[in-house]
């Protein structure tokens, strides 16, 4: 039973007068506010303009809210490339424990011990994982570790007295990839064919020059395919004098299985909220740590985390920045309540449970693929990853369906969409990750709503979803008139 | 195995479906050399009981601000954040969804960001704000960018001194690889003199940075600074305090084009630093230069009021090379966070909150600053923080402070990017903030202990040198 009233916009519900948090009189001497500010500093509007509401205004209207979400707690959320697998429980409480949740980033290092002990074993944990031995966990997502390394990667061929100005990738590459490159003051240049879904080592042979500064490539790629010929790509990059980048996000088909820096990666990041189970938050916070070869280590953000030993023989942690750093990515150390989180998953998954995940990971992606062979094939590979893409083409020539009516209509059912339209190689693309925290009998379900959809009636598909809250938002209106925020005078809220 | 539901009989039927006859074979893309052979070298998995005394044991070899008073500033604060605010945080629908790509999965999601954007736009008096950046200071460098943009100059850009240096260092990396000349104002008298800044600029200056209050504590003279910047058509990027705009003049009063802010003073723990909250808004002319994740309003197919996202063409999922920004995740969950604790304050609990921080803090300065071998090193107005100068190594003051059971600093001699604006006296000061939740019996407490201690200088060192 949903209660739309508690859903009006905050500023809707409130009402002069009221309020939730109230907090205790000055204690200490009465002093003018103009002798310690004077007016020249000081708002003439002495209100704040905020809404004026109840706690219990605000309580009803934001758990009214959290119900038109979907999650990965409420339902299955196969999107592709974003491994929403499940997020334990345990972590979250080990998030808030006192000595954790409140400790200041300026506490004295004798202070924070235990939180630098952490952190240490988690660059160790995943400098393992990564076959990467320097680790810095300072990035505040994917995109910014890839900023990272590539300044990193700018800062290396400075010191070699080269100045390299372009970075490579594939067409199927994330947008962050190409958007990162271009921040860190690089030339790109886009690989447009494929072979068989990977690189085309003929047309990357044509782009490698004396300029190729990073070839970045995500392993396995966008299609849930892993690059076999990933050697042989290196060997070419490292001929030419670059560097390869391991665009981690799809670390889960691989953790345990094989090694970035042991297939020809020099430098990768990896998404906490991703592998990790960070959470993802509604979009974030994440965490996005590098990992580097050696010859790089030195150009590390900072600080990073060093282990030593006291006079008594105990070890001791400190924090320290590499000598040649190219700096700070952040202020702080990073998003440690993601990477503490990330450090519980791997602590408790062990040496074993970390490879299973990946195993597992694959065996659900491959066995959903096989489930939907007839409806949505997929076009390249054999078996796929933790992740593979379907083409819904031959529903659309048959029947009119698209991608975008089927993932629309899977919302009544009570199934996230996956994700669509991506990569752009794939007509009608649907790229399903289903991750290894569901179990067959959510697979067979999804599956055989997929099959029942796809002998639905068209109009009706079309006007998917009917269950949600909302269906088929006018994006291009949104668009053409923006409303980015809320007005006393906006009444078009109130036509429906 | 922790987390995995398949049961043997699901793996033998899932594998025939495949048509494959082990897991193994499922991997035959990835050469057989390249597998890593064995077990990687990780510790053996904990059971939950495990896991958690083992992070217990972890969390009591940290010093938190829960076992000590906090008076530390420097961009994180002890402000109170109400149990409203976890309450809804911890709500699974919105901490295991994903970025709102889908609407109709996401309403929630999509409307607290819509009133975060709007909750922003009416603490700053600005006009649009975004959804979130990661913290405040990629906030300052993405903020720069925009400007670049917006200006059309990519040559030069000036900070004040008195910018919080770990921000400074962020924009120096971040203009690592550009060839962009970054100019550094000093402020030796804890903030900017007007005539030295405005001299300073020229038709080259994309933007002009400002920290109100500034890193010091002490408050800037923002409206001739911006006006300054305005002169000679660059933009005036101003790094606010949150919670400090209860009582102070709003960046878009004082000519602010984009403002900017760490907005961990909004409900967000000090987590050892993050996540925290990035927080960006400007004026609307400037809209389709923002980075970042935009909330709007539409209809939907029925009429009915809902939001979506907006504008993507910004971002880097389209625009790749040409996005305005590489941020892709950003910090929803702690946007909500403020979105919550910002209700929950209202327009008079912002007032309060900020009038508080300011008192107290005052009092706390007035009653450090009589005792001997202390100082207040600037006689700049501040709002709830300020440069304490001590005789001697301030490190040895904090050491103190901490024995007595305070928390206090950080040290400004960490920062070499202080050095200049505080010269000889930069290993004597420490940064002391007061937030609303100290009391007059702490203060005075600290105040006792320090005075008790002051005449044995002799205290041990027990710090070592700061990252």
């Amino acid at each position: 039973m949903r209660n739309t009233h508690a859903t009006e916009l905050l500023f809707d519900l409130s009402q002069p007068g009221r309020r939730a948090a109230r907090f205790p009189n000055s204690d200490v001497p009465d002093q003018p506010l103009e002798e310690m500010i004077p007016d020249a500093f000081r708002r003439d509007n002495q209100d704040g303009g905020l809404p004026e509401l109840t706690e219990s205004d605000v309580i009803r209207h934001f758990l009214n809210l959290s119900t038109l979400n979907m999650s990965v707690d409420t339902h299955f959320y196969p999107l592709g490339s974003c491994t929403m697998k499940y997020n334990p429980k345990r972590h979250e409480r080990m998030a808030r424990l006192p000595g954790m949740v409140d400790l200041h980033p300026y506490q004295r290092l004798c202070d924070q011990q235990g939180m630098l002990r952490l952190l240490h074993d988690m660059q160790e944990m995943l400098a393992e994982i990564a076959g990467l031995p320097a680790v810095s966990l300072q990035p505040a997502a994917g995109a910014q570790g890839e900023l990272a390394a590539l300044l990193v990667a700018s800062a290396w061929f400075r010191s070699r007295g080269e100045t390299r100005t372009r970075v490579i990738f594939p067409s199927s590459a994330h947008g962050t990839n190409p958007a990162s490159a271009s921040i860190a003051g690089f030339e790109c240049v886009q690989l447009e064919n494929t072979s068989g879904g990977l690189v085309d080592l003929d047309e990357l042979e044509t782009q490698l020059d004396d300029q190729t500064a990073v070839f970045m490539i995500t392993n396995p790629n966008t299609l849930g395919l892993f690059e076999t010929q990933i050697e042989s790509i290196a060997a070419r990059v490292h001929d030419a004098g670059g560097l390869v980048y391991i665009d981690g996000a799809n670390m889960n088909a691989i953790m345990g299985i094989t090694r970035p820096g042991d297939f020809g990666g020099d430098m990768m990041h990896f998404n906490v909220h991703k592998t990790f189970t960070g959470p993802h938050g509604a979009g974030g916070p994440g965490a996005g740590p590098i990992a580097v070869r050696s010859e790089l280590a030195e150009f590390l953000p900072g600080p990073v985390v060093t282990r030593t030993t006291d006079d008594d023989g105990q070890p001791r942690f400190e924090l320290e920045t590499p000598n040649r750093s190219i700096g700070r990515v952040r202020s702080f150390f990073g998003n440690v309540g993601i990477l503490l989180r990330g450090y519980c998953y791997l602590r408790t998954l062990g040496r074993e449970g970390v490879r299973e995940a990946a195993r597992h990971a694959v065996l659900n992606a491959n066995y959903l693929k096989a489930l939907l062979a007839d409806l949505l094939p997929a076009p390249f590979g054999h078996h796929c990853m933790h992740e593979f893409v379907g083409s819904a083409s031959n529903l659309k020539d048959a029947r009119g369906i698209t991608a975008m009516d089927i993932a629309k209509r899977l919302l009544d059912f009570g199934f996230h969409a996956p994700t669509i339209y991506f990569p752009l190689v794939v007509p009608e693309a649907m790229m399903i990750e289903p991750t290894e925290t569901e179990s067959k009998a959510t697979l067979d379900a999804f599956a055989a709503t997929l099959h029942e959809i796809a002998e639905e009636d068209l109009d009706f598909l079309r006007q998917a979803p009917h269950a949600a809250p909302v269906s088929r938002p006018d994006d291009v209106q949104a668009a053409r008139q923006p409303i980015l925020l809320w007005s006393p005078d906006d009444d078009t809220a109130d036509d429906a | 195995m922790a987390y995995l539901f398949n049961t043997p009989d699901d793996i033998r039927s899932m594998l025939e479906a495949i048509g494959a006859e082990s897991i193994d074979e499922l991997f035959e893309q990835v050469p057989d050399h390249l597998q890593v052979d064995g077990l990687l070298d990780l510790p053996t998995g904990f059971s939950e009981p495990e896991l958690e005394m083992h992070l217990r044991k972890l969390a009591a070899a940290n010093c938190g601000g829960s076992s000590r008073v906090c008076l530390m500033g420097g961009g994180v604060y002890d402000h109170f954040i109400p149990a409203a605010v976890d309450e809804v945080a911890s709500r699974g629908e919105f901490y295991t969804a994903y970025t709102p790509y889908q609407a109709e999965a996401s309403q929630g999601s999509l409307q607290a960001f819509f009133e975060f954007q709007t909750l922003v736009c009416q603490l700053t008096g600005m006009e649009v704000s975004n959804a979130s950046l990661y913290e405040g200071g990629t906030a300052v460098s993405e903020a720069v960018f925009m400007a670049m943009r917006v200006t059309k100059r990519y040559n030069r850009v000036v900070v004040l001194g008195s910018l919080h240096p770990e921000y400074q260092e962020v924009l120096e990396t971040y203009l690592g690889n550009l060839s962009c000349q970054l100019d550094v104002i000093a402020t030796p008298d804890g903030a900017a003199d007007v005539n030295i800044v405005a001299d300073s600029l020229n038709e080259e200056t994309c933007c002009l940075v400002i920290q109100q209050p500034n890193v010091f504590g002490a408050l800037e003279e923002l409206e001739p600074l911006c006006q300054a910047a305005h002169d000679v058509g660059a933009l005036a990027i101003v790094s606010f305090d949150p919670l400090s705009l209860g009582l102070l003049k709003t960046p878009a009063e004082c000519g602010a084009d984009i403002a900017v802010a760490e907005g961990q003073s909004l409900g967000i723990p000090a987590q050892y630093g993050g996540p925290f909250l990035g927080i960006l808004a400007c004026r609307q002319d400037h809209v389709r230069q923002m980075p970042g994740r935009l909330i709007g309003q539409t209809v939907d197919r029925n009429g009915q009021r809902c939001f979506v996202l907006n504008l993507q063409a910004r971002e880097q999922h389209i625009r790749r090379e040409k996005a305005t920004s590489n941020i892709c995740t950003n910090q929803g969950l702690l946007a909500i966070r403020a979105t919550v604790y910002l209700s929950l304050l209202g327009r008079q609990g912002l007032v309060d909150v900020a009038e508080l921080c300011c008192r107290k803090s005052h009092y706390a300065a007035e009653r450090l600053g009589e005792l001997p071998g202390f100082e207040l090193m600037f006689s700049r107005p501040f709002f709830k923080e300020f440069t304490l100068r001590c005789q001697g190594d301030a490190t040895d003051v904090i050491n103190r402070a901490a024995d007595a059971g305070f928390d206090l600093g950080p040290a400004l001699g960490r920062f070499p990017r202080l050095r200049e604006s505080l010269g000889e006296a930069a290993d004597q000061t420490l940064l002391v903030a007061v937030t609303e939740q100290r009391t007059r019996e702490e203060i005075d407490r600290l105040v006792e202990s320090l005075a008790a201690t002051s005449e044995n200088s002799a205290t041990p060192k027990t710090l070592t040198k700061p990252a």
